[in-house]
C-alpha cells in the first residue's frame, strides 16, 4: 500500500488571514521564531500497491479539478514511502 | 415567467429567495441539487447557505451536483443565473464567474446591514436600479472576500463587470470593494450580500433588495 500526498497552499499573492492569525498568536505564547506563517491543506490518499504513472496523472487531475482551486491555490502531488 | 431556486444540502436561504421571486412578480420553482432537471425554468437562483457543509472549499462540491451541469450549460447559452453568497461561491467554483471568495480578512463571520452601490445596471439582474444607486441589504458570511489576480481585476474593471461595491469601510477585504460581478454577457451575476432578505421593511433593513427580482422580469419581457 502506498500513500499519495497532495499539499494545497494559497498562492503567495493571496491574503491568508488564518496564517496571519497563527503568526500573531505565536509570539503571545513566547515563540519568537516566525517571520510569517501560511496555512494550507494536506490530503493523504491511500492506494493499493505502488502508484503507476497513470494513477499519479489521475491524482494530478483530481488535484486540479477538485482538491484545489487553481484561481487561488497551488498544489504539489508526491508519493510518501 | 418561471425562476428556479436550487436547494443543496445545507442551503439556508432558498425559501426567502423563492418568496422574493414571487413578490417580484414571477413564479418560483423549487429545484433539487440531485435532479438533472431544470423543469423548464427561464432563470435560476443559487441561494445562500452552506451547501455540502462548505466542505473542502465553499461551493467546491456543489459545483459537481447533477443540477449544476445543466445550470452551467444553460448559463453558457445565455440563461440568467443569480448566485447569492454561497451561490456566488458556487458560480466562481463553476468558472461561470472569475475569481474566488476567501476568508474574511478579519476572520470574523459578519452579519450586518450593508450599504452597497450599484455600479452596473445593464445586467439581467440589476436593470431595475439606477446607476450609482445606493441600497442597504444584509451581508452575512464568513468567506466573502473577493480575490483574483491583477489581470482579472483589470479586466473586470475595464469591462464594467463589477455590478456592486461596498460603500464605506471594506467589510471583508474584497479587492476594490467588490460586492458583486457579472460575466461578459451580463446574464450571470454573483453577489455577496443578500437582496432576498430585504424585500419588506417589516423583516429587513429595507425593501431595496427587491430590485434584483424585478430586474429579471423586465429583462425577460424585453
Amino acid at each position: 500500500m502506498a500513500k499519495i500526498v497532495v499539499d494545497v497552499m494559497l498562492k503567495p499573492e493571496i491574503l491568508d488571514p488564518q496564517g496571519n492569525a497563527v503568526a500573531s498568536a505565536l509570539p503571545r505564547l513566547g515563540f519568537s521564531f516566525a517571520k510569517s506563517v501560511r496555512q494550507g491543506k494536506r490530503f493523504e490518499i491511500e492506494i493499493d500497491g505502488e502508484p503507476t504513472p497513470a494513477q499519479l496523472a489521475e491524482v494530478e487531475k483530481a488535484a486540479e479539478v477538485l482538491l484545489s482551486n487553481p484561481v487561488i491555490e497551488n498544489y504539489v502531488v508526491r508519493v510518501e514511502k | 415567467m418561471r425562476v428556479g431556486v436550487i436547494t443543496f444540502p445545507g442551503t439556508l436561504d432558498d425559501r426567502d429567495a423563492a418568496r422574493a421571486v414571487v413578490v417580484g412578480g414571477a413564479e418560483a420553482v423549487s429545484l433539487w441539487h440531485g435532479d438533472a432537471d431544470l423543469k423548464n425554468v427561464d432563470a435560476v437562483i443559487l441561494p445562500g447557505g452552506f451547501s455540502y457543509g462548505d466542505y473542502l472549499r465553499c461551493g467546491a462540491i456543489s459545483r459537481f451536483a447533477p443540477v449544476m451541469q445543466l445550470v452551467i450549460e444553460a448559463a453558457n447559452k445565455g440563461m440568467p443565473v443569480l448566485g447569492i453568497c454561497n451561490g456566488f461561491q458556487v458560480l466562481c467554483e463553476s468558472h461561470l464567474l472569475p475569481g474566488a471568495l476567501t476568508r474574511n480578512s478579519d476572520l470574523h463571520f459578519l452579519c450586518r446591514d450593508q450599504e452597497i452601490e450599484i455600479t452596473n445596471n445593464q445586467t439581467a439582474w440589476t436593470g431595475s436600479f439606477e446607476l450609482g444607486e445606493q441600497i442597504v441589504i444584509p451581508l452575512k458570511n464568513g468567506e466573502g472576500s473577493f480575490q483574483c489576480d491583477d489581470q482579472t481585476l483589470a479586466m473586470l474593471e475595464g469591462e464594467g463587470r463589477v455590478i456592486a461595491r461596498y460603500v464605506g469601510e471594506n467589510p471583508n477585504g474584497s479587492r476594490n470593494l467588490i460586492a458583486g460581478i457579472t460575466n461578459a454577457k451580463g446574464n450571470v451575476v454573483g453577489l455577496m450580500p443578500h437582496p432576498e432578505h430585504a424585500i419588506n421593511e417589516l423583516t429587513g433593513p429595507s425593501a431595496q433588495g427587491l430590485g434584483f427580482f424585478t430586474s429579471i422580469l423586465n429583462a425577460m419581457v424585453k
